[in-house]
């Protein structure tokens, strides 16, 4: 069985390490990438992490993107343009944590991308972050 | 002036003198209104950029800017890296395969390049960030007949200025709002320091 991919971007490698961790405790199947921090652990966000953790995550059923502040949103949208990926990908307005949490639950029980966004966007007004 | 391959990397050098002589300045600026690493961010990059265009030789300019946005993009980091890469990845592409690239050809090119930074951003003018800088100057280099190294950064400081008086509504100083105002903005004076330094290259520029 595939799933739909997760991509977990935020400024800290441990924050997406963690939420990773909160999630794999219920969710094992579907494929999770941690894609936090820059190479070298400091704080914020890399093109090319992010880029990698698409291409893990991705089995062909797309990739849900969660991300935090500021220069995650623009690093996400680079690494998309610059890598032109073959993956259907797709940026996540929505808590980063809960988001992803719901995402991930989501796609566990098979559902394809549509389904995931509504469902998401169901549990989530719009908020404005960065 | 005639943009050579060396004039970029000139460009590229005044400005990395000039980032790392007032990399504290533009932390203080950025643990003003932001989180404090504009400095060490642009500081990092820039040295990167001067350490690497020193190693390569290139065949045309398209080329060196190409490699610079490239290199701003990896090792700048912040919002200000994505932003600046997106600007020079379109100065690159707006002097792909011409053969003389002369004043005129770059302004064009800083045109498509704010339009860049704004697209990024999903920013606009008046929102306090370097974009504040990179249109009025834009502004100035497509109206003039002829660009006055002297009168451009006059304009670039002049905007730098400018963004004291605003409201952030864009990146880390958004959150701040009120408070906001009163700091220059840190992408701002970045921004100033690059068209110094580019006003140089024009003084000095050859006319070959
Ligand atoms: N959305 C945006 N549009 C245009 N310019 C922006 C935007 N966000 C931030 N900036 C500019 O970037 C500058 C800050 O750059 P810096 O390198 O400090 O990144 P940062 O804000 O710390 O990044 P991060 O989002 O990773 O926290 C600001 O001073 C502003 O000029
Ligand atoms: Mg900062």
């Amino acid at each position: 069985m595939t799933y739909v991919g997760i991509v977990l971007v935020s400024h800290s490698e441990k924050v997406t390490d963690g939420l990773k961790e909160i999630i794999r405790e219920v969710i094992e199947d579907v494929p999770v990438e941690s894609a936090g921090g820059m190479e070298d652990g400091l704080i914020g966000t890399s093109v090319d992490k992010i880029t990698t953790a698409i291409r893990q995550a991705d089995q062909g059923r797309g990739v849900l993107i969660f991300y935090d502040l500021g220069s995650a949103k623009m690093n996400t949208d680079l690494a998309i343009e610059l890598a032109d990926l073959q993956e259907e990908v797709e940026l996540v307005e929505a808590p980063l944590i809960e988001g992803a949490y719901v995402g991930a639950v989501e796609a566990s029980i098979g559902r394809d991308m549509t389904e995931i966004l509504a469902s998401i966007h169901a549990s989530f007004p719009k908020i404005e972050i960065g | 002036m005639i943009w050579k391959e060396v004039d970029i990397v000139s460009w590229m050098d005044k400005t990395n003198e000039k980032i790392q002589a007032n990399k504290s300045e533009l932390t203080i600026l950025d643990r003003n209104i932001g989180d404090g690493d504009h400095g060490i961010n642009m500081s990092r990059g820039f040295q990167k950029i001067v350490d690497q265009l020193q190693e390569t030789n290139y065949s045309s300019v398209s080329a060196v800017l190409k490699d610079v946005a490239m290199l701003m993009i990896r090792h700048i980091g912040g919002a200000s890296g994505p932003l600046y890469g997106t600007a020079f990845l379109r100065l690159s592409l707006a002097t792909e395969n011409i053969q003389t690239i002369d004043t005129t050809t770059l302004a064009k090119g800083f045109h498509a390049a704010t339009a860049g930074i704004k697209q990024r951003g999903k920013a606009k003018s008046g929102e306090k960030t370097l974009i504040d800088v990179w249109s009025p100057v834009t502004k100035y280099m497509n109206d003039t007949e002829e660009i006055n190294p002297t009168k451009l950064v006059q304009v670039a400081e002049l905007a730098m200025e400018n963004t004291e008086d605003m409201l952030a509504k864009k990146g880390r100083a958004a959150y701040l709002k009120e408070r906001s105002i009163g700091h220059i903005d840190p992408g701002a004076m970045s921004s100033y320091l690059l068209f110094q330094s580019l006003a140089e290259v024009l003084e000095g520029g050859s006319t070959t």
